[in-house]
């Protein structure tokens, strides 16, 4: 029988937001190959965390924990050695959790520790042993056939929804193996400080492009994504000319986006950026080129300048709230 | 040091993609480096070369697996300043990853490498996959999506500053071990060898070859291996079930002025 293992990231006593699309990813491998989901946490003391994730349950058959003082911050030498002995440990056919830079990191390590093929980046359960990924900058779904067991995976988490909670796991410990950072250590973790939700999560994203010119053309921007309640993004043309930092780029080289609503202001929509935000569901596009290609996927497009479009348009919402 | 960058080909990416019996068909494509892997090499070159000086900190050694009478984008590498190549005799579009990171594998411990770097992703698989196996096969630490590095020369060390999911993390890890490079990592800062003056500010991007180099280039040491000289004999553990194009989207419309978007997405869109 199938035994799919989702890797979820907790914080000291709770399950990272980030870490529910895999579960509902990795249920679906578990129903089409008619087997068992089981969860695993990692850390020096997973118990609080892992009573928290069993408390939801999410169709899950148990939960698995290893603590292991080197599992902390995490590194992917470490979470390696502890996902390794899991799979071998509880014969594992699969294994994997959302495409998150922790997951992206250990996922495809582990994947050559046990000789085993891997799926990243899906975008659908097709079979149990099967899924659609997204190649080329979204220029075409392929579909890939994992040709033995255990497999690894990683699922976009613009993708999939949350997991449904329900039924009551077991909670066990699994007794750590050995496990070594193998000489890497982590410096700092310097957190985004931001009053705005994540841009991987939010219900609006607004995003500038190179026809912003400067930096600080953005805060009109901002004013609109506040607004909204939403995340601020940006093109790769421009986040590389320094007018925003770099983790705000959306697009194949940087972060894939699926809100509700999406502004693209002064960005020609190249295909790089494209691939990252094409789910979106309804797309705006703000931009004075009318041959501009971001067009081809807008829902609504203005042929304006940013200029005198958005504080018009900030004044509208306004004066509809 | 000896530095160890891979190279992947690709089909152009502003080419069109052509589908065709259930696969994507390559045949007429023309072949290009793969960007991520252009941000390697400068990585490297960045690394090894102390500007002012003629001093070089490392040997750069770009390996690509292809066949090798393919080689125009490793002759591209050689051009921009990598010291000599290695080809791996192979057909590139039929090896799995796991395959591919075990060949880099064994040609890193054959050269006795001190670092490998490799561009996060390729732009036409998007597996992002390969730099991690080769640190899980060689049992090496690895920073993965750098986008800086910071060369300290006499711990033997690396610190890589890496995008996570809640910030950037500053990840130490010594030598030898892998590095896979975001697109930051060729911001004209970005990479830091302390030989280099600390204020130097790079060209921003991977430099263009100069004529000399071009010329030199075809006098560099490029050395044809096959797989089974690395003890290597390829499978595929993924099969490729069907290709398809993305869902269209349907067609959007033009709008007049701010005031009929503001209407549309309130009543039409219902998202405001």
């Amino acid at each position: 029988m199938s035994k799919v293992l989702v890797i979820v990231e907790t914080s000291a006593s709770d399950i990272k937001p980030q870490s529910l699309p895999g579960i509902t990813a990795g249920k679906a491998i578990a129903d089409k190959s008619g087997g068992e989901l089981h969860l695993l946490v990692l850390g020096a003391s997973p118990d609080a965390a892992a009573a928290a994730v069993a408390a939801k349950g999410y169709g899950a058959t148990a939960v698995h924990t290893i603590a292991h003082a080197e599992l902390e911050p995490m590194t992917a030498e470490a979470w390696g050695d502890a996902i390794a002995h899991a799979v071998k440990s509880l014969g594992a056919t699969a294994f994997g959790g959302t495409a998150t830079s922790t997951l992206r990191d250990v996922v495809p390590r582990v994947a050559a520790v046990l000789d085993a093929p891997m799926a990243g980046e899906i975008t659908g359960v097709v079979a149990g042993d099967t899924f659609a990924r997204e190649v080329s900058a979204g220029r075409a779904i392929v579909q890939l056939k994992m040709s033995a067991a255990p497999f690894g995976f990683t699922a976009r988490a613009s993708d999939f929804e949350p997991p449904a909670e329900g039924g009551t796991p077991s909670v066990s410990a699994i007794a750590a193996p050995e496990i070594s950072k193998r000489g890497a250590t982590v410096l700092s973790l310097e957190k985004t400080e931001s009053a705005r939700p994540a841009l991987t999560e939010a219900d609006v994203v607004v995003s500038g492009g190179r026809g912003m010119q400067k930096g600080e053309n953005f805060k009109v921007l901002e004013e609109l994504t506040d607004l909204l309640g939403g995340a601020l993004g940006a093109s790769r043309a421009a986040t590389d000319a320094g007018m925003v930092p770099a983790d705000l780029q959306v697009g194949q080289t940087g972060k894939v986006v699926a809100p509700n609503l999406y502004f693209a202001v002064a960005i020609s929509g190249a295909i790089q950026h494209l691939a990252g935000m094409k789910g979106s569901k309804t797309i705006v596009a703000i931009n004075k080129d009318p041959e501009a290609p971001i067009f081809q996927v807008a829902d609504y497009g203005l042929v304006a300048k940013w200029e005198d479009t958005v504080p018009k348009l900030i004044e509208l919402i306004k004066a509809r709230k | 040091m000896k530095i160890l960058v891979t190279a992947k080909r690709i089909p152009d990416p502003d080419e069109n993609l052509k589908i065709a019996n259930g696969a994507i068909d390559t045949s007429a494509s023309k072949w290009v480096p793969n960007a991520f892997d252009e941000y390697a090499v400068e990585t490297a070159l960045r690394l090894a070369e102390h500007v002012g000086s003629k001093d070089r900190l490392a040997e750069i050694v770009v390996l690509s697996i292809c066949p090798k009478d393919k080689k125009q984008h490793l002759t591209q590498f050689l051009a921009m300043g990598a010291d000599r190549g290695i080809i791996v005799d192979a057909d590139d579009t039929a090896l799995d990853a796991q395959s591919v990171a075990k060949l880099i594998a064994g040609v890193f411990k054959k050269e006795s490498c001190d670092l490998l770097i490799a561009g996060k992703l390729s732009q036409d698989a998007e597996g992002n996959e390969v730099a991690q196996r080769v640190a899980g096969l060689l049992n090496l630490p690895q920073a993965t999506f750098g986008a800086t590095v910071n060369w300290n020369r006499d711990g033997k060390t690396l610190a890589v500053a890496r995008e996570v999911e809640d910030g950037v993390e500053t990840k130490q890890i010594p030598l030898p071990s892998v590095l896979s490079v975001d697109l930051r990592i060729v911001l004209p800062t970005s990479v830091v060898n302390n030989a280099t003056a600390a204020d130097h500010k790079y060209q921003e991007g991977p430099r263009l070859a100069s004529l000399r180099g071009i010329t030199m280039a075809k006098r560099k040491k490029v050395d044809v291996l096959t797989p089974a000289d690395l003890g290597v004999s390829a499978g595929l553990g993924v099969a490729l079930a069907g290709v398809q194009p993305p869902p269209a989207r349907a067609a959007g419309q033009i709008v007049e002025s701010p005031e009929q978007l503001v209407e549309k997405l309130a009543t039409e869109a219902k998202v405001l």
